[in-house]
């Protein structure tokens, strides 16, 4: 049985989608003002500034961890900046109980949620605090108190779960939605087809948020894909959906509002297309200059998000210039101190090698281990991260 | 006792553990209002209805990133992948997510809950497409358990197990079998244990180790060989991964000899892993190679199946071969 509704026609003719464009929704202009005919949202101050303290915060740990990275205390980084608006502003409209499932870049979404200085640092350095006990690369961060799934590399992965934990959101009846976030590189996996097209026929409530930020590593849009970017892949599957600047922190939030509301009110999945761009290199391993300009990278500073957004606070006289370099300084302070502390702390110990595998580690692997700990204690001037683990065992 | 088949005996497994808890969710591709291609969830849905066993649009990755994204929630999700053939557009679901969601996140989430049910192997006219055992692919992946049933019995046993399990278990269904395989089933919930293998008879010359429908073949490659006087010890290793060790050793340290087969391919085929470790445990008391009977190192055929598959004669002869040498 075929589902389709459309009309019969008796010449052939084609379409390419060309005449249907969708269009991008905005609020706020650069200068701090609304477009006219555009309404804010509903924020009051204390979320405005909750929302506001989260960008910096972001923004001062970004860039005090890349030179970090750079002075070769860290192995590696990746930085979130241009982007903070899309992510903050769409993490803010959400309720923190709701489920996030990031891609790698959104570290803004967990320091909107309360993620402390000290719990960054942790996973950064690999720590025996480190929730992921040392076992990922930086910035793979976790949290199931704040409701943040831990990152895994494997790109889009996260977008087929996100479809099937909002399908358990939806049997349980507890009122909450997945919002996954992604990029525009990542939305070319197949992974991102099944995740849709599966949150469309099933009506889970779930909120695809694609970050199109310009480039999945060197690759720029325009060679990703011929399409008017990845809105229109969401009407292909009948979803909700939306294309939003994502450096507007206004509009971000009221589409994202609007779209938990469609999700969670009627099981309507949701697309959310946010235009920004990655004004940070793709990683400490990237050098942008190969294959961009500074002309381009200056265009996009002229719309950095949060310069936006203090625009429209100062014009609410909500925030001033003085309170910002307070803050500025305040978190610059915290992040080195809290740097130094992490880095001091030891490493996990030697049996986070092999727990977790499984809830039990089987006896195989047990032997594996045991064969370690005599090779350690062989050679313990080898293995100083873990030679006083193994001290005085048989 | 009820005497059934495999395939009643997994769809009353499904049953018995869809109404014991609410979490648990049957789903893939048809397996819906129809009950699945070879109907092994024949009246879930009307049981339990749609919203807890329904058909999932036609794409493997999907199926089994979103059974990894229910079972982090909490739900007990029971994925279909129609046939073993059609599991790889899941591969990096399954041994890049799946086995590797509580290790990475330090135990703060975790995907023990799902549980993947394939049918695998040939004997069934099904040449390359619908024949493969494709078990050990992911036998290379920590973090995930691989089980295997021969028979009605251990299905229910083993399928109620793998759903219980506190980790992401992959549950091969020999379909050769599906209704070949009858014999009495107990009535009620039980579950037989993972990660043991069974003794079936006790031998003193040769150990014969197999697992799924393999074991119907050593069953009748040990008639000919024990009217031929060689006395077999017969083991189901039942789970893949992590294996039995200790009962395979223990028993070749008796007998001296390990005769060792699977459907799938000889080379990088799990026997390989069984024969290395047991050389290593049980060197000195090796009174023969360990021989392995297995597929050749081809796609799987079709019209020369019989010619290709490691059956009774195959294996009886490497049994004698191996007490003779």
């Amino acid at each position: 049985m075929t589902t389709t509704k459309s009309k019969t026609v008796y010449t052939p003719g084609f379409t390419d989608g060309t005449e249907f464009r969708i269009p991008t929704f905005k609020l706020l202009k650069q200068d701090g003002s609304l477009y006219k005919g555009g309404k804010a949202p509903d924020i009051d101050k204390e979320k405005a500034l909750r929302i506001y303290h989260a960008m910096v915060t972001t923004r001062v740990l970004d860039e005090r961890m890349l030179a970090a990275q750079r002075q070769g205390r860290l192995s590696f980084y990746m930085q979130c900046t241009g982007e903070e608006a899309a992510i903050i502003g769409s993490t803010a409209a959400l309720d923190d109980a709701d489920m996030i499932m990031a891609q790698y870049r959104e570290q803004g979404s967990l320091a909107y949620r309360g993620f402390t200085i000290d719990e960054f640092m942790n996973q950064l350095f690999g720590n025996e605090k480190d929730y992921g006990k040392g076992r990922q690369m930086p910035v793979h961060y976790g949290s199931s108190k704040l409701n943040y799934m831990t990152i895994s590399s494997p790109l889009a992965t996260q977008i087929p779960q996100a479809t099937g934990y909002a399908y358990g959101q939806k049997m349980a009846g507890d009122g909450h939605c997945t919002t996954v976030y992604f990029g525009e590189g990542a939305a070319s996996e197949g992974d991102f087809h099944a995740g849709l097209n599966m949150a469309a026929v099933h009506r889970v409530p779930a909120i695809f948020f694609c970050r199109n930020n310009g480039y999945a590593i060197s690759t720029p849009a325009v060679e990703q894909y011929a399409a008017d970017g990845i809105a229109p892949r969401g009407v292909g599957y009948k979803m909700d959906t939306i294309r939003v600047d994502g450096n507007d922190i206004l509009a971000v939030y009221q589409a994202t509002e609007a779209a938990r509301k469609l999700a969670v009110e009627e099981n309507r999945p949701v697309l959310i297309e946010a235009m920004t761009y990655r004004l940070a290199a793709h990683s400490s391993s990237d050098d942008p200059s190969g294959y961009r300009s500074k002309d381009e990278e200056a265009v996009w500073r002229e719309k950095d998000p949060i310069l936006r957004m203090y625009n429209w606070l100062a014009a609410k006289k909500w925030w001033s210039a003085s309170e910002e370099k307070k803050l500025q300084e305040r978190l610059r302070r915290e992040v080195l101190d809290t740097m130094k502390r992490a880095q001091k702390l030891p490493p996990p110990p030697l049996e986070t090698l092999v727990t977790d595998v499984y809830d039990e580690v089987p006896p195989l692997l047990q032997a594996q281990f045991e064969k370690l700990k005599a090779h350690i204690r062989k050679y313990p001037d080898e293995y100083p991260k873990s030679a006083a683990h193994v001290q005085g065992g048989a | 006792m009820a005497k059934m088949n495999m395939l009643q005996a997994i769809n009353e497994a499904l049953d018995m553990a869809m109404a014991a808890n609410d979490k648990v969710l049957c789903f893939g591709e048809d397996v819906g209002v129809f009950g699945g291609v070879f109907r092994a969830t024949s009246n879930l849905q009307h049981k339990y209805g749609e919203d807890r066993c329904f058909n999932t649009p036609l794409v493997e990755q999907g199926i089994i990133g979103f059974a990894n994204g229910l079972a982090a929630q909490g739900s007990v999700p029971v994925a279909e992948i129609q046939f073993a053939d059609y599991i790889f557009p899941a591969f990096d679901q399954i041994v890049n997510e799946a086995a590797k969601f509580r290790y990475r996140s330090g135990n703060l989430f975790n995907v023990g809950n799902l549980t993947i049910r394939a049918p695998y192997g040939g004997g069934i006219a099904g040449g390359l497409y619908h024949s493969q055992s494709p078990e050990a692919y992911f036998a290379h992946t920590p973090g995930l358990k691989i089980v295997v049933p021969r028979n009605p019995h251990q299905a229910k046993g083993l399928l109620l197990a793998s759903i219980n399990d506190p980790n992401p278990t992959l549950f091969f269904e020999p379909k050769r079998l599906y209704r070949a395989s009858t014999g009495e089933v107990p009535e009620g919930e039980y579950q037989l244990p993972i990660g043991e293998a069974e003794v079936l008879k006790e031998g003193t010359d040769v150990t014969v180790l197999g697992w799924g429908a393999q074991m119907e073949v050593i069953d009748k490659a040990v008639e000919m060989a024990e009217k031929e006087g060689f006395s077999c010890e017969v083991i189901d290793l039942r789970t893949i991964l992590p294996w039995d060790v200790e009962t395979i050793a223990e028993s070749v340290l008796k007998t001296g000899r390990l005769v060792i087969t699977h459907e799938a391919p000889l080379t990088g085929g799990f026997a390989g892993e069984i024969a290395a470790t047991i050389q290593e445990r049980c060197f000195l008391y090796l009174e023969s190679p360990i021989a392995r009977v297995t597929g050749m190192d081809t796609p799987f055929p079709l019209v020369l199946e019989k010619e290709h598959f490691p059956n009774h004669l195959k294996v009886f002869e490497a049994i004698r071969e191996s007490v003779e040498f």
